[in-house]
């Protein structure tokens, strides 16, 4: 019956996590993999689709070994054709099944957007609860690695604009081992936004199982001087700006975001009623953009906080430029973020 | 030798009951027993029933929009025919109605989802089939993600999926078609090409010959049937269904009807079409076409007619009364289901929505007034 997607038990998120600290250090490509295969373990009705996923163990390698364990039935090399598999992994996850579907960018997926955001999002409002879409769609977001205006979107302002899917974005490997697991027990369509430029980026990793909820930021400095919202890759240039501001005497608190929707704006308010000033860095487009709907929020939920107008880090307002110099230009970076701390003091 | 011909290919067309009567006997003989097709008649004529009255609620403004099915009865009664109910799959587009039925829809859901009620799209507990799906062909591949679901798990079941001939010039059916055949998933495509779609003309669709040729290209069998024929479409789609279940994978079925009605009750087909073109499939309507052969048969009469057609209409009249008896949903509809478990957020907008905020009640703009307890 269609009602066996809904019945599967949420893991146990009141379990204290492990410890970030330890000397188990693994790629983020790897902490990826170690998610997926703990949950195809687990779970015999889990398995992988996308190009090139299988037998060349993924454009980024990030499904690595996992065709030699799984086999060809539940790690599965797709033809070229984003909207075919979309579309057939949310038939499989409408049946029972918990799909993950990898696209080779999120760029590529734009050409799925009627399966990924028409149907998967709406499939169990549509049917009154009966047809739940269970299923993972997960790959590269972000630009950074020179590869021009059509293949470096970042599709979080786009697509977090749809009521009825998840939105997860993590900066680090820990956060993506626990999240992505998270999202693979998620009853809902989750969207897994990955940076290509963070794949290698090394950290521990508790061999452990752990999941770690969705709609709970990390706060990675404190301080009382600026709250500093981020989420993914420029959380990153967020880290090298706290170093810098707190040389000079200026005490960021940052929160890594972790997933947009749900988005913890408890966790930045609370921030904000500390620091009294904000800055939101997000690289994707200004307009209609994360920062924007976080920055809305703010204001909503709480001006009297404010001692100076919230403040967005985006990229430039422009398609993402080829050229390696133009493109660094375009992205937020921590010099900008200083700027733009500094600006919130003065 | 520097050309040579390295594939070909044919499509066959079945016809058993042509348009005038007349039957092949060693194509259909002990196909579909005698009893069988007087209940199968019997089905084909209440849901042509269930069709007009649908148009005329919608001209009386007590429905939204209705696509009517007239015309196409065969090609619907046809394949859920050859389908195991509660073990095979049906997903539907929206022109099949009398499939839906006879694969264990309540017939009032279809009203109930066109009078502008998703709970028409709640399929009952143990009715293996979809909600129906407007954007045209995004469908095919959530028949294919089931059927090779269902294939993963050795469960023997077969998929059926129809659409329109407009819908083979999405990429969504290819995919699906290139998926299907890939995956050797057991599904069954069923292409009611009714040479319309919309007003675009079945010519202005394709350029190939047939639509059931486009199996080639897959590397799965193609073939076209008379849609307007029980028998043909019965033993084709009998066939396919075998096939997919003893693993030979998928098929395509090009099912040649004809949309006797709108597009939908917001169209007018007059503006486009030749009352010609119209009248010549008139005449090979597949109600006329099935009772001709009973008749010939000795299987009816005028009389059998006449008590069919008031039966039909008794139970068209309670199927309007039960859709119509329903009362709205709840306030608190419009943000359940929008995930699994409702975040804060969208409980506070329920919760709002429901008790305050001039302007946001839907008895204060003129909607209906809510259930009491919403």
């Amino acid at each position: 019956m269609t009602t066996t997607t809904l019945d599967i038990p949420a893991p146990d998120f009141t379990a204290p996590l492990p410890p970030r600290d330890g000397d188990r250090v693994i790629q983020f490509r790897q902490a990826l993999r170690e998610a997926m295969s703990e949950e195809m373990r687990r779970d015999h009705r889990v398995f992988l689709l996308g190009e090139e996923v299988a037998h060349y163990h993924g454009a980024y390698k990030i499904s690595e070994g996992m065709l030699e364990e799984f086999g060809d039935k539940r790690i599965i090399d797709t033809p070229i054709s984003e909207s075919g598999f979309a579309g057939l992994g949310i038939g499989a996850a409408m049946y029972g099944l918990r799909p993950i579907v990898e696209f080779m960018s999120w760029s590529f997926s734009l050409v799925a957007a009627d399966q990924i955001l028409n149907n998967a999002p709406k499939m169990l409002y549509m049917s009154g609860g009966q047809w739940g879409c269970p299923i993972v769609f997960r790959g590269n977001d972000g630009a950074g690695g020179q590869l021009g205006p059509t293949h470096s979107w970042c599709v979080e302002g786009l697509f977090a604009n749809v009521p009825g899917l998840k939105m997860v974005i993590p900066s680090n490997p820990y956060d993506a081992k626990g999240l992505l697991k998270a999202a693979i027990r998620d009853p809902d369509p989750v969207f897994f936004l990955e940076n290509e430029r963070l794949l290698a980026d090394r950290a521990h990793v508790p061999e452990q199982e752990y999941y770690i909820p969705f709609g709970t930021a990390a706060r990675l400095r404190e301080g009382d001087a600026c709250t500093l919202v981020s989420f993914g890759r420029p959380v990153h240039f967020c880290l090298e700006a706290c170093d810098e501001l707190a040389a000079d005497g200026i005490d960021c608190d940052l929160l890594d975001m972790r997933t947009i929707r749900p988005l913890d704006i408890d966790s930045i308010i609370q921030s904000l009623a500390k620091t009294n000033r904000i800055v939101v860095v997000d690289q994707s487009w200004p307009f209609s953009s994360i920062a924007s709907e976080v920055v809305t929020q703010v204001c909503e939920k709480g001006f009297d906080h404010l001692d100076h107008p919230p403040v967005r880090v985006n990229t430039e307002d422009v398609p993402t430029p080829y050229a390696a110099n133009l493109e660094a230009a375009y992205l937020p970076n921590p010099g900008r973020i200083v700027s733009a701390v500094k600006e919130t003091l003065r | 030798m520097p050309r040579r011909t390295v594939y070909e290919a044919k499509v066959e067309f079945v016809q058993i009951l042509d348009e005038d009567g007349g039957f092949d006997e060693k194509l259909g003989k002990d196909l579909i027993s005698d009893e069988q097709v007087v209940a199968l008649y019997e089905h084909m004529v209440t849901c042509r029933e269930l069709d007009e009255i649908a148009f005329k609620l919608q001209r009386s403004g007590r429905m939204g929009t209705f696509p009517q099915n007239k015309g196409q009865e065969a090609a619907a009664i046809g394949t859920a025919h050859a389908l195991i109910k509660g073990t095979d799959w049906l997903v539907p587009c929206y022109r099949e109605n009398a499939a839906l039925f006879m694969h264990g829809l309540p017939m009032h859901y279809i009203l109930l989802h066109w009078m502008g009620d998703e709970r028409g799209n709640e399929i009952p507990p143990g009715v293996n089939i979809t909600p129906l799906c407007i954007p045209i062909g995004t469908h095919m591949l959530h028949a294919a993600g089931i059927a090779y679901a269902s294939k993963l798990r050795n469960e023997g079941r077969v998929v059926a999926t129809f659409f329109g001939d407009g819908a083979t010039s999405e990429g969504d059916f290819h995919e699906a078609m290139n998926f299907a055949s890939v995956f050797q998933a057991p599904i069954v495509f069923l292409c009611q090409n009714n040479q319309w779609a919309i007003s675009v003309p079945r010519e202005s669709q394709t350029a190939s010959e047939t639509f059931a040729q486009k199996a080639i290209a897959y590397g799965m069998p193609g073939t076209q049937v008379d849609g307007n024929d029980l028998f043909g479409v019965y033993k084709v789609v009998k066939e396919a269904v075998d096939r997919a279940r003893d693993g030979g994978g998928p098929s395509l079925i090009e099912a040649v009807t004809y949309r006797l009605g709108d597009h939908t009750t917001a169209d007018d087909a007059r503006r486009y079409r030749d009352q010609a073109e119209l009248d010549a499939w008139l005449a090979k309507d597949p109600l006329i076409r099935l009772r001709k052969y009973l008749e010939t048969n000795d299987l009816w009469d005028d009389q059998m007619q006449t008590e069919l057609d008031e039966k039909a209409k008794v139970i068209v009249r309670e199927v309007v009364k039960t859709a119509e008896g329903i009362e709205s949903p709840a306030t608190e509809d419009l943000f359940n289901y929008t995930f699994a478990n409702l975040p804060d957020g969208i409980i506070t907008q329920r919760d709002t929505l429901r008790t305050a905020s001039i302007g946001q009640n839907p008895a204060q703009i003129g909607l209906r007034t809510q259930r009491q307890n919403a």
